[in-house]
């Protein structure tokens, strides 16, 4: 249990570094462009695909965040022996709904494929960014694997008492 | 497995009971609501195949303009040229990466047509009354429907595809990458068959047990 909040802890820490910091550098012909994840994500936001820019916000930014966060809620209170929060039921349910609507994972997928498609028309770099998230990714997967669900449940109902 | 085909498995409705979706704890049959997670309580989820045919049939509508439209507009030196799903797998193959191309391809083409299948074929078998209803194979149906629960939300690579490179190469005059309509299309694709697997209740396949034992 103290576990998952630890990963999920530094997962939301890694998240606000991967945000900000520049992800990936392109330079071809003399000219350098950096983007960030923001850039990633607004680059749907012209004309008619602008519906498409909120859900990828969703997917790689904002669910993670959220399904993260609920965790750390419901858990952190059981993992130090406390009664649980109020809400705490509410928070847990709503990580796992989340849970298949969270994609940062396939997002790291997509920039690798993303980076072989360019490699021929320019060079590429990483920026710190990349790194983060790629961390960021792997903490997830792993505090996930440490979650049984139905552990959790039990806890929760046993700690109410 | 053939010892566990021998004898048919005790559903909870018939036991007289109703099992938790959300958290897995049982109830006596009548309780409204999960005293363990709060959530409305069904034996069985009403509407579950009517939701599962509504969410896969809008799927299959939109991938079809997903693979007709661009999913790329690749501007070079003043020249440009678009690419359909398809026709980014081929310039991968091209490039000589043939395993990026196949992960591609793989992601949103075999994925997204597997699912169409897996689901449509799971909810004809669970359908009360079809003919395929009796005989072994519920282990193999399970499994069916985790492995197209946990596999459909990776054919979302092509649309970060795009929109990584959309976001990087605006390189002005050298090269610039502008995405496609297809990418909207194929993400509410994926959205739609996501939502068509939630909608499927696993519970209904082992209903088959039920009647043999009936």
């Amino acid at each position: 249990m103290t576990r998952i909040v630890m990963l999920a802890a530094t997962a939301l820490v890694l998240m606000v570094a991967a945000v900000f910091f520049p992800f990936l550098e392109i330079s071809a012909g003399g000219m350098v462009r950096r983007s960030s994840l923001l850039d990633a994500v607004l680059a749907f936001s012209t004309g008619m695909m602008l519906p498409l820019t909120f859900a990828v916000a969703a997917l790689i930014i904002v669910l993670p965040v959220i399904r993260l966060s609920t965790i750390v809620y419901a858990l952190a209170p059981m993992a130090l022996g406390w009664h649980p929060a109020k809400h705490a039921v509410a928070a847990f349910r709503v990580a796992q709904a989340l849970r298949p609507w969270a994609m940062a994972e396939i997002f790291i997928v997509g920039v690798s494929v993303a980076l072989v498609k360019v490699a021929g028309l320019a060079k590429l770099s990483f920026g710190p960014a990349f790194w983060t998230f790629a961390v960021l990714v792997l903490v997830t997967v792993l505090s996930d694997n440490y979650m049984c669900r139905l552990t959790v449940w039990k806890t929760l109902e046993e700690r109410r008492k | 497995m053939s010892e566990a085909h021998s004898q048919p498995a005790l559903t909870a409705r018939q036991a007289g009971l109703v099992g938790c979706h959300s958290c897995g704890r049982v109830h006596e049959m009548g309780t409204t609501h999960c005293t363990r997670c709060g959530v409305v309580l069904h034996s069985r989820m009403p509407g579950s195949l009517q939701k599962v045919w509504a969410w896969l049939f809008a799927g299959m509508v939109v991938y079809i303009p997903a693979n007709i439209y661009p999913m790329l507009l690749t501007t070079s030196l003043g020249h440009t040229s678009e690419s359909t799903i398809i026709g980014g797998v081929i310039e991968l193959v091209e490039y000589g990466s043939i395993g990026v191309a196949l992960i591609v391809f793989v992601a949103s083409v075999l994925i997204p047509v597997g699912k169409f299948v897996a689901i449509g074929y799971l909810a004809l078998v669970v359908r009360p009354g079809s003919r395929m209803t009796r005989g072994s194979g519920l282990h193999g149906r399970q499994r069916l429907f985790e492995v197209v629960e946990f596999i459909g939300r990776w054919s979302m690579i092509d649309v970060f595809v795009v929109a990584i490179l959309s976001a990087l190469v605006q390189l002005d005059f050298a090269a610039t990458i502008n995405p496609g309509i297809a990418a909207v299309s194929f993400s509410l694709s994926v959205a739609f068959t996501m939502l068509a697997a939630q909608s499927f209740d696993p519970r209904l396949i082992w209903d088959a047990e039920e009647t043999q034992a009936a």
